[in-house]
């Protein structure tokens, strides 16, 4: 599906068909072994029974499903009602990745451009100095830019001093905080792709189109995004997905005053919780979510590819 | 290249296979990031001959999950908390030290030698204690602070500036303190009006922060926050106008203890350590590097004297009991999830 | 450069938007330079230059400990990055020049997985999962982790960029008596290299920041730097961690330099 949705002229082809068991192997195996097989054991766990305090107990039980889509009240016996919290919780956290990826891709995708058409020795340091921020701790940048972001903070003295605004913005502790602490912790994972995509475009295409006396913007939006679409697809895909389940950042700059769909999970294995099972379920309902998500877009795309011819 | 990747890979496994097992003359200590001066571990092995291996965790609820999740029979020792050690003995995780096998177990303060969470000191020793409450900046209010009103019923001055500690422990048990009901309780008008209670509250609230809650006091993003005292302390000295308050309603207190864990494969080493940080020098030295106190007799004489007279650590006349967190029943607990769970939503 | 050229491939506005970027990228970098020379324990008070948070990195009571995680922690990025990429070089070939396949959606599906997957959770899974099968934790068994999680943050980007390629440069090149060997490390992995480079270097900072997962599955005592780092920080964060980050940053600026002058001698040759 996604990854083979072909564009750009260049459908998948079969040059390798008869080793392509070999070429895969290796990626099959490590990750059934590393990924998929932990990924199963959660699966069974979040149908067992939660042991106090972390853990599970070997027996069959739907209790952690219940929890996340049935209210039962605060001591659980009431009548069930439909559980808007979690849904909530989920639903911000996907427009939180959402928006994160618009805001990356507004960004990143100019900066991406540029680099891909600088001169062929300065493109590997371009690439370099995207990355290098990414050498730095997290956790170190994240706290740096909260300094720069505070009320009474460098960014806020600046835009002051130069008369743009009167009062400080308030930014740290906001949503938009939050959109930028995961746009922060992710924005090379979508210039790079993109990058790799752009630099292998062919700009005797976006000629022709001038030469017809197509505008610029025309000739970026029709000939130039459907040549590269893969890597914007595949950058949307590196920021959005790791986001939704990414918390240290946002809450450091968010200030955590609601759960992120992470954090949530985090609590379950990590906090007074302990409810192992329930950890389980919600990252099922996640990795579910994120599955029906790619598909969809990945089907869309392959639409588009055929509708565009 | 694939050759070489291949054998850098088999080396690596010779060089670090961690070999974390009973070899001779070794320690395996599970502790708090950056709790223990590396000075002192380095006296521990001149003394002892004895090497130590540290593996470090950042929360109590984490040791836990990592214990559970396969890590007992590789550590000697750890360091959990008041509550956590009585939850750890309930799990059957703790060995139990028998009488005679720690010569200096005399030298635990009185006061400490009995507490509620290990009943005659069967698995654990006093390692630091210290109280969390909230600090407030003189600068922003210099109205009366020793109420817990401050933190759930904040005067206009300081609403909207307040941070609190990311932790359903903390927060749950200062806003029992602050209605004045039992922890852990399990009256059900009680446990509504606590939801009630942090639901209104909450609106004053900037942010839930652990980690930077020293640093939001020090830059005056914050003007009060949830802290313990040793940080509290620390804010001060950075040059922060703040007070660390002892409402008269009460304040939480906390101890660490280091505790024999199960299956030890290295009981007698732990056993040793245990003795070691049992003298009163040896634990001074921790408590000069944290800033918390111990909980041994005559340790005051190498002590740093600027400690002893922090206002943090000299409760004012009408301050309220110190009271530790309580461990809940299952089904009180699942009710105090659920009540976090809504005031994070 | 043609003058026509120039001016069909820029764009108004994307270099000013590349500057942003890369303002919004250093500008944290710039207070963590500046306040590693705080004189001050403090993070928020300036109170003169001091080199003593360098001098403490180097003959600190961690110096030691810094020392060793650094090392594990670059082991561990570039070998993690290193096979992550390979494998996934090979499985974007497969994918993409393989033709139709039954498996190809779940292929994908896989090699999304560790993305899809908290990482809290693939920690304790994984931390659970090497226990039952008795693998005792060290540096092997974050290395292990490391390389499962990094391979699709390597794959996306190769795969996109092979996507970009036609494969009538290969096909000439079989025409021609290659092996299909040949074609694919003289002609495919040649014009694969930006992508491969990309992926490279995103698996290298995802492995070197990793926290979480690492901090569930190292053996006692192993430490990489974002879990020594992340100690410091509970107790408060200390100007000698803002240090060690500009060490490693001055480290990364000066290799980057280096690469370009020396590409930049061998263009001219």
């Amino acid at each position: 599906m996604a990854a083979g949705a072909a564009s750009g002229g260049s459908a998948t082809t079969d040059t390798y068909k008869e080793a392509r068991t070999w070429l895969l192997l290796p990626a099959w195996v490590t990750l059934s072994i590393l990924v998929l097989a932990p990924v199963l054991m959660m699966l069974i766990y979040s149908f067992l029974t939660k042991e106090f305090r972390g853990g599970v107990i070997w027996e069959f039980s739907l209790a952690a499903y219940d929890q996340f889509f049935f209210d039962r009240g605060l001591f659980g016996d009431e009548p069930p009602k439909i559980e808007w919290t979690y849904i909530t919780i989920f639903w911000r956290s996907i427009w939180q990745a959402a928006a994160a990826t618009l805001l990356s891709l507004a960004i990143g995708f100019p900066t991406a451009y540029f680099i891909a058409t600088r001169s062929e020795n300065m493109r590997p340091v371009w690439v370099f100095l995207i990355t290098i921020p990414y050498w730095v701790n997290l956790l170190i940048r994240t706290v740096s830019m909260k300094f720069l972001l505070r009320d009474q903070g460098p960014l806020n003295d600046f835009l002051m001093n130069i008369g743009l605004i009167d009062s400080p913005l308030h930014i740290v502790n906001t949503n938009f905080a939050v959109q930028l602490g995961l746009f922060y912790s992710y924005l090379p994972f979508m210039v790079l792709p993109i990058y790799a995509a752009v630099e292998r475009y062919n700009f005797a295409l976006s000629e022709a189109a001038a030469d017809l006396y197509a505008s610029k913007w025309t000739t970026l939006r029709r000939i130039l995004l459907p040549a590269v679409k893969p890597g914007v697809f595949a950058g949307c895909i590196l920021v959005f997905v790791p986001s939704m389940g990414s918390f240290l950042a946002p809450d450091l700059l968010g200030g955590a005053k609601n759960f992120m769909i992470g954090s949530l999970i985090e609590e379950q294995f990590k906090g007074n919780a302990g409810n192992w099972p329930f950890g389980a379920a919600a990252s099922m309902v996640l990795l579910t979510m994120v599955l029906i998500i790619l598909m969809f877009s990945a089907r869309q795309q392959a639409k588009a590819d055929k509708a565009g011819g | 290249m694939k050759h070489m990747m291949k054998s850098g890979v088999a080396a690596l496994a010779l060089a670090f296979g961690a070999n974390a097992a009973a070899a001779e003359g070794e320690l395996v200590l599970y502790h708090w990031f950056e709790y223990i001066p590396q000075e002192l571990l380095d006296k521990f092995t001149e003394e002892t001959g004895i090497t130590v291996t540290m593996d470090t965790y950042d929360s109590n609820e984490s040791m836990l999950a990592s214990l559970k999740a396969g890590g007992i029979g590789t550590y000697d020792v750890s360091v959990p908390g008041d509550y956590m050690v009585s939850i750890m003995a309930g799990e059957g995780m703790l060995d139990t030290i028998a009488d005679g096998e720690l010569k200096n177990k005399g030298n635990i303060a009185p006061d400490w030698a009995d507490p509620s969470f290990d009943p005659g000191r069967q698995s654990s020793i006093p390692y630091q204690w210290g109280s969390t409450s909230f600090a407030v900046n003189r600068d922003a209010y210099d109205g009366d602070i020793q109420t817990t009103d401050i933190l759930f019923n904040p005067p206009a001055e300081l609403q909207g500036r307040i941070n609190m500690l990311d932790s359903q422990g903390e927060v749950m048990a200062m806003a029992a303190l602050h209605m004045g009901i039992p922890q852990c309780s399990t009256d059900r008008e009680q446990l509504k009006a606590l939801n009630a209670m942090l639901q209104e509250a909450k609106q004053h609230w900037a942010s839930f922060n652990s980690d930077t809650a020293k640093e939001v006091l020090v830059s005056g993003d914050a003007a009060v926050g949830q802290i313990y005292d040793g940080f509290s302390a620390k804010a001060r000295e950075e040059g922060a106008n703040v007070e660390y308050a002892y409402p008269t309603q009460g304040y939480i207190a906390w101890m660490d203890n280091v505790v024999l864990l199960k299956d030890a494969p290295n009981r007698d080493n732990a056993l040793i350590f245990m003795d070691f940080l049992l003298e009163p020098e040896n634990i001074a030295a921790v408590t000069n590097f944290a800033q918390y106190n111990a909980g041994l007799n005559g340790v005051e004489s190498f002590l740093d004297p600027a400690l002893a007279a922090q206002p943090e650590k000299n409760p004012h006349a009408n301050a309220g009991p110190g009271v530790f967190i309580e461990v809940c029943s299952e089904e009180v607990q699942s009710v105090y999830d659920q009540i976090w769970t809504n005031l994070k939503k | 450069m043609a003058n026509k050229q120039f001016d069909i491939k820029s764009y108004p506005g994307f270099k000013g938007i590349t500057l942003l970027c890369l303002v919004i990228l250093y500008a944290p970098l710039v207070v963590v330079t500046v306040y590693s020379f705080n004189a001050s324990q403090s993070l928020t008070n300036w109170e003169g230059v001091s080199l003593r948070w360098y001098s403490d990195v180097f003959t600190g009571p961690e110096s030691g400990k810094f020392k060793t995680a650094a090392k594990n922690s670059f082991i561990i990025a570039i070998i993690a990055a290193t096979t992550a990429t390979t494998i996934a070089t090979l499985a974007a070939t497969g994918m993409v020049r393989g033709g139709k396949f039954r498996f190809r959606t779940v292929s994908f599906g896989l090699i999304s997985l560790p993305l899809m997957v908290p990482e809290i959770v693939l920690a304790v899974a994984t931390l659970i999962f090497f226990n039952s099968i008795g693998f005792e934790r060290g540096l092997l068994t974050i290395l292990l982790a490391h390389i499962a999680f990094c391979i699709p943050f390597a794959y996306l980007p190769i795969s996109a960029r092979m996507q970009g390629i036609e494969d009538s440069y290969e096909q000439a090149a079989l025409d021609l008596y290659a092996t299909k060997r040949q074609a694919f490390t003289k002609i495919l992995l040649p014009l694969m290299m930006p992508g491969i480079i990309s992926g490279f270097l995103l698996a290298f900072i995802v492995s070197l920041d990793d926290f979480i997962i690492t901090n569930f599955v190292k053996g006692a005592g192993v430490e990489t730097l974002p879990t020594a780092i992340f100690g410091s920080v509970k107790q408060g964060i200390k100007p000698n961690i803002m240090a060690i980050s500009t060490m490693l940053l001055s480290v990364s600026i000066v290799m980057v330099t280096i690469s370009y002058f020396v590409s930049k001698s061998d263009n001219t040759k």
